[in-house]
């Protein structure tokens, strides 16, 4: 990189286009981001600011979309409510101002976990399995071994439609039908493909020899795997779970297709928070917005590898 | 064949699933490579098989036949390739694949065109341009679905940030911008959107191409005195090409298969102009329970996607050549 910069020293780019450039690029990352801090500022409305016109920008923040995302609630007469005792808790206080009262928690959090435990479980399952295939793939001769990389790849070409038909029967058989267990699974088979792809290349530049002299002083091909290829290959390792983890977080044809309640993700059940006269648009936005946070996060944390990620280390440098 | 074949690799899959790797290496220390290749590689495969092939040779079966999901106990009848002709003869199905080849023709375009005059401003190393680059890739890293669900809020004419964006200023009242409910504007509508989610992708791929180019080819032709024009023609477009079809590859293949955006966005409406092949799919499968028929177009698609995939890295193959 440095050697790069320094060698561009005949035809570093003038000052001036420096300027333009950098104008031009500022300008499209801020029309960018305008739906983002949309979603956000939607997210701290009251429901009336939300739909107001013309759009409000400046408004007194509220937290009714996130303890509307968080509760039913049911409408009550004022008398009933002014009878209730004290409210406990914003929620409570900004709820009844609507005249109405909280019923129970909703179904957002146990969704969110979902995604959790189905987005983690199975990145966790795809890594550990496209390690090992990777690392296969990379060392030893195997029969077929680029026809067997190529039909990995090709199971990415189907439409998750076209799959989700027979999953749906195959499941419905095998008792999978909207469990955790049969997403963590579908969400795996459609990882690995991923992992095995970029793990190879990652493993593929780590020399053989570290391993050779490993076993030349005594160890067995397994312990040269297990403590001298692994800890080489962290990088790639985490840079291939947080894609992993990203396309489980997101997915939503075959959890829409084969979820129906206990094993629902956030996606399909984001845009499914009404209110009271259409969608609750403070709600949803408040959903997004927790819903968004984990993957910005990886996002600043993983910029150094999305390039390798994303053309499947096509590119070498 | 298959009995052996897939009990070898439940041993394999059984065997890494019970020990640790230090207890496997006790254990195996004989064990051949080639053994130890099958054992790592079998867990990985047999997934695939299970959950990729067989419900895929499963939907080549289903699609000879008038099986429907919704009446599983129904008699199940062979229709040869009446399935396949059906599909091939139904003007709807057409559509959905012109609407479909429509999105991918114009996403392709606008992707393309704005990703690499991204990648190629970036390239110039401005201040600051590591943190705005991280910033123009937060949208490829968020959920189609639920940024979809909340463009449809955007776009809405009444309260949406985006018709009352144009209308200041373009003038036109906000009423006559109904993004989602005209039938000219609600195939834009998905455009803007994928547009926006996903030129980071494909920039980033041309950014990965643009520095790839090694500096002194630049310096060379600094010396014959090559006009910044003429270097952008001979140099970095013809070098930059194969990563910016690669790029297109990508993208082509996943909006073949677009359906989140759409179904939250539009439901393929109004009418059926948005109406994508995965939706049209969706509503044969899970809609009319036409299983057979279905499956019968989802192997269309698939063998179409990979048949044009082919053909394409063929041509990508001989670009990397040149």
């Amino acid at each position: 990189m440095s050697a790069a910069n320094s060698a561009h020293s005949v035809v570093e780019p003038s000052l001036s286009s420096k300027r333009i450039a950098g104008t031009i690029v500022v300008l499209y990352a801020l029309i960018t981001l305008i739906p983002l801090v949309w979603i956000f500022l939607t997210s701290i409305k009251s429901p009336p600011d939300s739909i107001s016109y013309p759009p409000k920008i400046v408004f007194t923040p509220s937290l009714e979309g996130y303890c509307n995302l968080f509760t039913t609630r049911t409408r009550q007469t004022p008398d009933y409510i002014a009878s209730l005792p004290a409210p406990v808790g914003t929620c409570d206080e900004v709820t009844r101002k609507r005249n109405m009262v909280i019923a129970g928690p909703s179904n957002f959090l146990p969704r969110f976990v979902n995604s959790l435990v189905i987005a983690f479980g199975s990145t966790f399952l795809a890594v550990f399995l496209g390690t090992l295939a990777a690392y296969g793939f990379s060392r030893f001769k195997i029969p077929l071994a680029d026809d067997l990389m190529f039909f990995i790849l090709s199971t990415r070409m189907m439409p998750p439609i076209a799959v989700a038909i027979p999953i749906y029967l195959m499941y419905r058989e095998l008792g999978l039908s909207d469990t955790a267990l049969g997403m963590i699974l579908l969400y795996t088979a459609v990882n690995v493909s991923l992992a095995v792809w970029l793990l190879k290349g990652f493993i593929d530049e780590i020399p053989r020899e570290y391993e050779e002299a490993a076993m030349i002083d005594g160890y067995t091909r397994l312990q040269a795997f297990r403590k001298v290829v692994l800890p080489q290959a962290t990088t790639g390792i985490a840079a291939t779970a947080i894609f992993c983890l990203i396309f489980a977080w997101n997915e939503y044809a075959f959890a829409a297709l084969l979820t129906s309640g206990e094993a629902q993700t956030a996606p399909p059940f984001i845009p499914t928070i009404i209110g009271e006269g259409g969608q609750d648009w403070p709600a949803v936005a408040a959903g997004t917005t927790i819903f968004l946070i984990p993957i910005l996060v990886f996002t600043i944390l993983l910029r150094k590898q999305l390039l390798r990620g994303i053309t499947f280390g096509a590119v070498r440098k | 064949m298959t009995i052996s074949q897939s009990s070898i690799v439940e041993k394999a899959a059984d065997a890494t699933a019970r020990a640790t790797p230090s207890s496997v290496a006790r254990r195996v220390r004989g064990l051949s490579d080639r053994a130890i290749a099958w054992l790592f590689i079998a867990p990985a495969i047999t997934l695939l098989l299970a959950i990729n092939i067989f419900p895929l040779l499963w939907a080549v079966y289903l699609s000879f036949t008038n099986y429907r999901a919704n009446r599983p106990n129904a008699p199940v009848l062979g229709v040869g390739f009446g399935n396949y002709q059906r599909v091939l003869n139904d003007p709807d199905i057409w559509q959905a694949m012109q609407t479909t080849a429509h999105f991918v023709f114009w996403t392709i375009v606008l992707q393309t065109v704005i990703g690499f005059t991204l990648a190629y401003l970036i390239d110039r190393k401005f201040r600051g341009h590591a943190f705005w680059t991280t910033i123009i890739l937060i949208p490829m890293m968020l959920s189609p679905a639920v940024v979809g669900n909340f463009w449809r809020f955007l776009y809405e004419p009444q309260i949406g940030l985006f018709a009352y964006a144009v209308s200041l200023v373009t003038g036109i009242p906000t009423s006559d911008i109904q993004m989602l409910g005209n039938v000219t504007l609600a195939p834009w509508a998905i455009i803007i959107v994928d547009t926006w989610m996903w030129t980071p992708y494909v920039m980033l791929i041309c950014l990965a191409g643009l520095r790839s180019i090694p500096d002194y080819i630049y310096e060379a032709a600094e010396v014959d005195r090559a006009s910044p024009w003429r270097q952008f023609w001979s140099i970095t477009v013809p070098m930059a090409l194969p990563f910016i079809m690669l790029a297109v590859l990508f993208r082509g293949i996943e909006n073949f298969k677009m359906f989140d955006m759409v179904t939250l966005l539009t439901g393929g409406g109004p009418g059926s102009v948005t109406e994508v092949a995965s939706i049209t799919l969706k509503r044969a499968a899970f809609e009319s329970w036409a299983t057979g028929r279905a499956s019968a177009f989802a192997i269309i698609l698939f063998v179409a996607v990979f048949g044009l995939a082919n053909i394409y890295v063929k041509a990508l193959n001989k670009v990397k050549q040149r």
